[in-house]
């Protein structure tokens, strides 16, 4: 069975229509691409599948369990975390606050233990700053840990961003344009950086303009347009796909651009 | 000698704060480095010097430190909604209303008093009706973005106040509800006995050490030393001990809280509600929980008062306390539990300063206390005592603050659903 | 009866509560007429939130300015007398306006136009909003006095038609038709001149609208001067249809017509308009049927509901303050 399975999904907005009959199937330990030109609909997606929007129609699964009509928040316990396309960190707490309220959704501590601090709060407590810094660590950033999240570069900036949505401890992992405004050796080290993120065992699910980055990790792409999926399978596949050519750069374009 | 004493006050403000621009960044540095002990001195230190006050002050100046009490409990309290959860509440005179009439109603000679409960007994149970409040206005309104929710609490407040003025049944309407009971402890318990020979002895040390140090002036002394310390009658000290314990529990309470998960989410759902969300915190949930905080703090502080003040009528809870209690928060320093005490005091002591102005004045001192909060806005908008974490959220600057023209979500109130299509 | 002939019986519905039912026309009418000073405020609020995302707490003492300008300038042409011809009120309408614009623009730049320039956060705003509120209210209490001063009455009421069995007067049609020719004539501006297409710009995004060249300040000093001027020919209108006016007859209109704002959407100038009449025929009719005292919180109920149910208001949001 795949992890996150979505069946006939349809997103409107008064009259415009975002999204449209799309399906998704991920299996578990893939790294998925979907990609498509601006406003395709694929943040949309992103939207629904995480609870933002509630779809008009379709199914949303979650290793079986449906996720349609949760809040946000719930999606992110059952184990969907997500990064955004203009970095959204908590601009005024330090890095290693940003990752710890990431944490925060596995603790059990309630506000009444919040307050009396029994046992297991300062051992969560204690947790939460341990894996806080290993989480920083692991996305290559530990030195700035106690560094104010909006004086960071952009570069760190995603990065926290990464490890914040990490600590959730996700099983999908949905990336949105992560690449985005990286250099070519940032981008080299994100692509190494989401391959070890797989290889621990979490899903990723990535939007991606940067064609070598979608080349470069994703095992198979998606193509939407126009809220409609358009294209599927491998990536150098989809690279050579009339359809995509055409959606990307229009009809009577020459061979893919690629890149 | 009272306006000496203000002007003592008001030089002390101006005082620490042209001190923290010298020295603040190194003394706030050493404190966190030495945090473990610092923390504890600090806070015992202050808050012992504050219990043995009323030994210099005067009757009248022991009456405005109950007065400082009751303000700062409030300014305690709404500073866990507004400055740390970040929501705007603009009614939170109804939940001191809801404490003080649920202690005049149980206690005084209203239309309802079969019950003729003590204060201590009304007590919990203010707090439970005041959390209940607080609880049943949050769930439907938290929900809204963050002016809707300033107009609904606004809203709310008023609603209080006129359910006070009209409900003559329960209320007794503008009339008022007299003869509220002050607080007696009965005689004869034994924990009373050991707190009346423990203040007999403190009071004593400190009457030896004031000759000491001022030998020949004369101490302002009362009728039966130690002995009045906790009968609450007409001694008002008995008062500001008890609102001085309330603080000092709530303070303890609420860092805490603020130092835990709960302080985070609250600090995320300031920050970006909507990334707060999506990384698993249950927005609605906490706060919530701020504002129960925040509306049984202000119930407290509301059955004190009304023990105190022995008469409640729906006059003294208007709209222009809130804005009293807003102003004491931010003044002091939003999201600063340090700050928020001061601000209480400094809106208090305010009022008592322009007293000592020309009579035409006075009747004008909300146009300069109007004034003040104008000119702490443009030159000190972090407030007497910042709170390190908003100091820059508030003063602003090129990339921090999100201010009204930058399109981007506001640092320190939250927004509701927000940006749709990140 | 019924069943013996064979037909069912008709169950006969509740008779209506007279305040709905005979007194509807002169709640309505009631309701309209403060409704118009609503909206006439509102519009202010609505305006400076479309620009600047700031409730502009002290509006309501611009709105008492004009009141207070309005009577200064009635005394002075009719040397303080009881009353009036009515030309006398259409020329203090002027001065009135004027001083409600002047208030407006003082307060904008003096207590908001320092914290615009360091990007101060949306709490600042407020609590200087409110801190000016305070101050010009306490100014024209020293200044005044706290007793409530007359105006001398200049349009006799009279009634003009009736619906039913109630009067209109020609005091209400004067209010009602002078709020619609201030708010038409706003709109109009709004849409059609290139300041208005600039606020409609700068509501919308500040940044962007910058780079085109638009002189933001200058937008935002007329925004402010926009809803100074109605608030304050409002204040006037109240004047003119109360009879008197003070130092705080602007608090709880003020806070009735932020109310009414955020009820037809905030941001939004048809809103206000919406907003201003509807509040006022629901605080009219339900103080009928409820009793007076319960007007203030039927208006609030009223609110929390609509905005539980329908969360931007009535006629949804204006995004730029006059382009719905």
């Amino acid at each position: 069975m795949p992890l996150l399975e979505v069946r006939d999904l349809s997103m409107r907005f008064g009259g415009l229509v975002a999204l449209e009959d799309v399906d998704l199937a991920i299996e578990s330990g893939q790294i998925k691409g979907l990609i498509g030109p601006n406003g395709a609909g694929k943040t949309t997606f992103f939207n629904c599948v995480t609870g933002v929007f509630r779809p008009a129609r379709g199914a949303i699964e979650l290793a079986g369990k449906s996720l349609v009509g949760r809040k946000p928040h719930q999606v992110t316990k059952l184990g969907i975390a997500r990064t955004f396309q203009n970095i959204r960190l908590f601009a005024n707490m330090t890095a290693l606050e940003n990752v710890q309220v990431g944490l925060d959704v596995r603790h059990r501590t309630s506000v009444v233990g919040a307050i009396v601090r029994p046992p297991r709060t300062r051992a969560e407590e204690t947790e939460a700053t341990v894996r806080g810094h290993e989480l920083l660590a692991r996305v290559g950033i530990e030195k700035l840990a106690g560094h104010v999240a909006k004086n960071l570069s952009y570069g760190d900036q995603r990065r926290v961003e990464i490890a914040r949505a990490l600590a959730t401890r996700p099983k999908l992992l949905c990336l949105d344009e992560p690449a985005a405004g990286m250099n070519p050796a940032e981008k080299s080290s994100l692509m190494s950086l989401i391959r070890s993120i797989r290889d621990d065992g979490v899903t990723i699910l990535l939007i991606e303009h940067d064609m070598k980055v979608v080349m470069g990790i994703c095992e198979v792409v998606m193509v939407i347009d126009f809220g409609r999926t358009i294209a599927e399978g491998p990536p150098e596949q989809v690279q050579r796909d009339p359809r995509v050519i055409e959606a990307y750069l229009g009809a009577g374009a020459a061979d893919a651009a690629g890149g | 000698m009272k306006l000496v004493a203000s002007l003592a006050v008001l030089a002390l403000a101006g005082i620490s704060i042209l001190f923290q621009r010298r020295y603040g960044a190194r003394v706030t540095a050493y404190y966190d480095r030495n945090h473990r002990w610092a923390f504890p001195l600090s806070f015992v230190g202050f808050f012992t010097a504050a219990a043995l006050l009323p030994v210099w002050l005067d009757v009248a100046q022991e009456e405005l430190a109950v007065s400082v009490g009751v303000f700062a409990l409030l300014s305690l309290g709404l500073n866990v909604v507004v400055g740390f959860a970040g929501l705007l509440d603009l009614g939170y005179v109804a939940f001191w209303a809801i404490g003080a009439y649920t202690m005049a109603i149980l206690g005084g000679t209203g239309p309802l008093h079969f019950a003729h409960l003590s204060m201590w007994q009304i007590m919990p149970i203010a707090l439970m009706v005041a959390l209940l409040a607080g609880v049943l206005l949050g769930g439907p309104t938290l929900r809204l973005r963050g002016d809707y929710l300033a107009i609904v609490t606004l809203g709310f407040g008023e609603i209080i106040r006129i359910l006070a003025e009209n409900l003559e049944s329960v209320t007794r309407g503008a009339k008022g509800i007299t003869n509220i009971p002050s607080g007696e402890i009965p005689n004869g318990n034994p924990l009373v006995n050991v707190i009346v020979h423990a203040a007999t002895h403190v009071e004593n040390f400190w009457i030896r050490l004031y000759n000491a140090i001022a030998p020949g002036t004369p101490h302002p002394t009362r009728p039966v030393p130690g002995q009045d310390v906790i009968v609450f009658g007409v001694n008002p000290v008995p008062y500001y001990l008890l609102l001085l314990f309330v603080i000092v529990t709530m303070v303890l309470v609420i860092r805490r809280l603020n130092d835990s998960r709960v302080g985070r989410a609250w600090a995320a759902i300031r920050e970006d509600e909507f990334a707060a969300e999506a990384m698993g915190v249950p927005t609605l949930k906490y706060k919530l929980w701020a504002f129960a905080i925040g509306a049984s703090t202000a119930g407290l502080s509301g059955v004190v008062y009304a023990a105190r003040v022995q008469f409640v009528n729906p006059e003294s809870f208007g709209f222009i306390i809130s804005i009293t209690i807003l102003a004491a928060v931010v003044l002091g320093g939003l999201g600063s539990i340090a700050g928020a005490l001061a601000g209480g005091a400094v809106v208090t002591l305010i009022p008592e300063v322009l007293r000592s102005l020309p009579q035409r004045f006075q009747d004008a001192r909300y146009g300069i206390f109007g004034g003040i909060l104008i000119l702490m806005m443009i030159f000190r908008p972090q407030g007497l005592i910042p709170s390190r974490r908003r100091a820059a959220e508030l003063k602003g600057g090129a990339a921090e603050t999100k201010g009204p023209l930058d399109g981007g979500l506001p640092a320190d109130l939250a927004t509701g659903a927000g940006d749709a299509t990140a | 009866m019924g069943a013996a002939s064979g037909r069912p019986h008709t169950l006969r519905s509740p008779p209506m509560p007279d305040c709905l039912s005979s007194e509807l026309p002169l709640r309505l009418v009631g309701g309209l007429t403060t409704g118009s000073i609503y909206a006439l405020i509102a519009l202010g609020y609505t305006l400076v939130y479309g620009v600047l995302q700031l409730i502009n707490f002290a509006h309501s003492e611009v709105f008492m300015g004009g009141s207070l300008a309005g009577l200064l300038t009635l005394n002075a042409l009719t040397h303080h007398g009881q009353s009036a011809g009515a030309i006398y009120f259409y020329l203090a309408i002027i001065p009135g306006m004027l001083a409600g614009g002047l208030v407006a623009v003082a307060l904008e730049r003096f207590a908001y136009r320092p914290l615009r320039r360091r990007g101060a956060s949306r709490l600042t705003y407020l609590i200087s909003a409110i801190g000016a509120s305070l101050l010009l209210q306490n100014i024209v209490l020293l200044w005044r006095g706290n007793v409530p001063e007359n105006y001398p009455t200049t349009i006799t009421a009279v009634p003009v038609f009736s619906i039913g069995t109630v009067q209109v007067f020609n005091r209400d049609l004067i209010l009602f038709v002078a709020m619609l020719l201030m708010m038409f004539g706003l709109d109009r501006f709004v849409r059609w001149s290139r300041t208005g297409k600039g606020i409609r710009a700068v509501a919308q995004d500040p940044e962007t609208a910058g780079m085109m060249g638009v002189n933001i300040d200058r937008v935002i000093v007329i925004t402010f001067l926009l809803g100074g001027l109605l608030a304050g020919g409002g204040g006037v209108l109240y004047g003119m249809y109360f009879g008197r006016t003070r130092f705080d007859i602007g608090f709880i209109p003020g806070i009735k017509a932020f109310t009414a704002a955020v009820l037809g959407g905030i941001g939004n100038i048809r809103g206000a308009l919406v907003g201003g009449l509807s509040l006022g025929v629901i605080e009219n009719v339900g103080s009928g049927c409820l009793g007076s005292q319960w007007k203030d919180v039927i208006t609030f109920v009223v609110l929390v509901l609509v905005l539980m149910v329908r969360p931007t208001g009535l006629l949804g949001e204006g995004v730029g303050g006059g382009t719905k």
